[in-house]
């Protein structure tokens, strides 16, 4: 059996949590780990209070964003809502509003 | 059981961002049916129990949120009035077709209210293919599915200016307002209306953004459905907002959830038999949140921050 992978993320505070679970979102693994100024709601990409911006690492969306909060350029600045990625790398999490 | 020409809010179309996904919830979760697609893809559903062609309508899009909602009013007569009335109002009234972008609606009339809300209305729809049994009927003729949702029931709309959508809703829809909360300045900060005897058809708190939803309320039967509804949310690790729990306004025993495209739904049941003799219960806004939560006993932030 394959061994999840474990990623660590870092916020801008310097807080780090680990993800070790491979079907979660970040704002999950974030969320158990009680870290990280973010409040949750739907978890489904479609209200937007989890917006971040990763500042460095790999990461991959596994559903939709609602573009009402993420535009194509917000994306290519690596905003992202959290609930709708999994890391691939370790990652860095910044405000997203701090671009 | 209008009370006033305007009958109930008959027709939601959503927007939602993973379409399958998404419509398995509303299908086998909520328990709705499915009954036509749309040339262009949309999905319309109705509940077990609704004799009209369809309520509910879900739209692929690139963010979730609200289309447009639909209230039904009693007669080709009141919508023809309704229609002057909305005009004279100071809201452009647009023509819909029978038959056009709602399969088995008749003609409506859209147009824009004050919170940035596209609002429509109707006299006429089919009556669905699957309905309730309407000679010696059995109480239904499929078992529900999932949470068994009766009716579509109600909606919460944030937006600007709601003193403004108030009083459209009072002066062209003929509905009423059994509660209301306002701010120290005496600003309305929500308002619940209905044209019936629910305790509310629709329901708007004030907001800078236009044209949001907070979410659509569907009906259940009982408090032990609330149970059963928390059950299913739980075991298709859907997201709960808040409850089961009371609101002392409307009197509803409740439950908030997300759907997967991030529209939050609300499941209720009971609530009081709103009548437009009545008196008006007005809510002090440092009250709201016991108003809304009543067992927690104060605001839970969720239910004012977020919106789609």
């Amino acid at each position: 059996m394959e061994t999840p992978a474990c990623y660590r993320i870092t916020l801008a505070s310097g807080e780090t949590f680990p993800y070790k679970a491979e079907d979660e979102s970040v704002l999950a693994a974030m969320r158990r780990a009680n870290a990280g100024p973010i409040k949750s709601g739907c978890f489904g990409g479609g209200c937007g209070i989890c917006k971040m911006r990763v500042a460095s690492g790999s990461y991959r969306s596994f559903k939709p964003m609602s573009r009402a909060h993420v535009s194509e350029q917000d994306r290519a600045n690596g905003i992202v809502l959290l609930c709708c990625i999994r890391p691939t790398s370790d990652l860095t999490l910044a405000p997203a509003d701090d671009t | 059981m209008a009370l006033n020409q305007t009958l109930r809010p008959g027709l939601i179309q959503l927007r939602v961002l993973d379409l399958d996904k998404t419509l398995d919830f509303y299908k086998n979760v909520l328990g709705l049916d499915e009954v036509a697609r749309t040339s262009d893809g949309r999905v319309c559903l109705k509940t077990y129990d609704e004799f009209d062609h369809h309520s509910v309508t879900l739209r692929l899009a690139d963010e979730a949120g609200l289309d447009s909602v639909a209230f039904k009013v009693d007669s080709e007569e009141t919508l023809d009035k309704m229609a002057r009335e909305t005009e004279a109002f100071g809201y452009p009234v647009e023509e819909v077709p029978a038959n056009s972008d709602q399969p088995g609606f008749g003609r409506r009339i859209r147009f824009k209210i004050s919170t940035g809300h596209t609002f429509e209305l109707y006299a006429t729809v089919d009556l669905a293919e699957k309905h309730p049994g309407l000679k010696n009927p059995d109480i239904w003729n499929e078992p529900p599915r999932g949470m068994g949702v009766i009716r579509l029931d109600h909606f919460l709309l944030y937006g600007p200016n709601i003193a403004e959508a108030e009083r459209f809703c009072t002066d062209v829809l003929k509905m009423y307002v059994p509660e209301v909360c306002n701010l120290p300045d005496g600003n309305r900060l929500a308002t619940w209306i209905t044209g019936n005897n629910k305790p509310h058809d629709l329901a708007f708190v004030e907001y800078p953004k236009p044209g949001k939803i907070h979410h659509v309320g569907f009906l259940l039967q009982d408090w032990n459905h609330v149970g059963q509804a928390a059950d299913l949310i739980a075991i298709n690790r859907l997201k709960k907002d808040i409850g089961p729990t009371r609101h002392a306004i409307t009197r509803g025993q409740t439950i908030y959830f997300w759907e997967p495209s991030g529209n939050r739904i609300e499941v209720y049941a009971g609530g009081y038999t709103a009548s437009p003799d009545n008196p008006q219960r007005v809510w002090d806004s440092d009250h709201l949140g016991r108003g809304l939560f009543y067992y927690e006993g104060e605001m839970i932030p969720s239910f004012l921050e977020i919106v789609t």
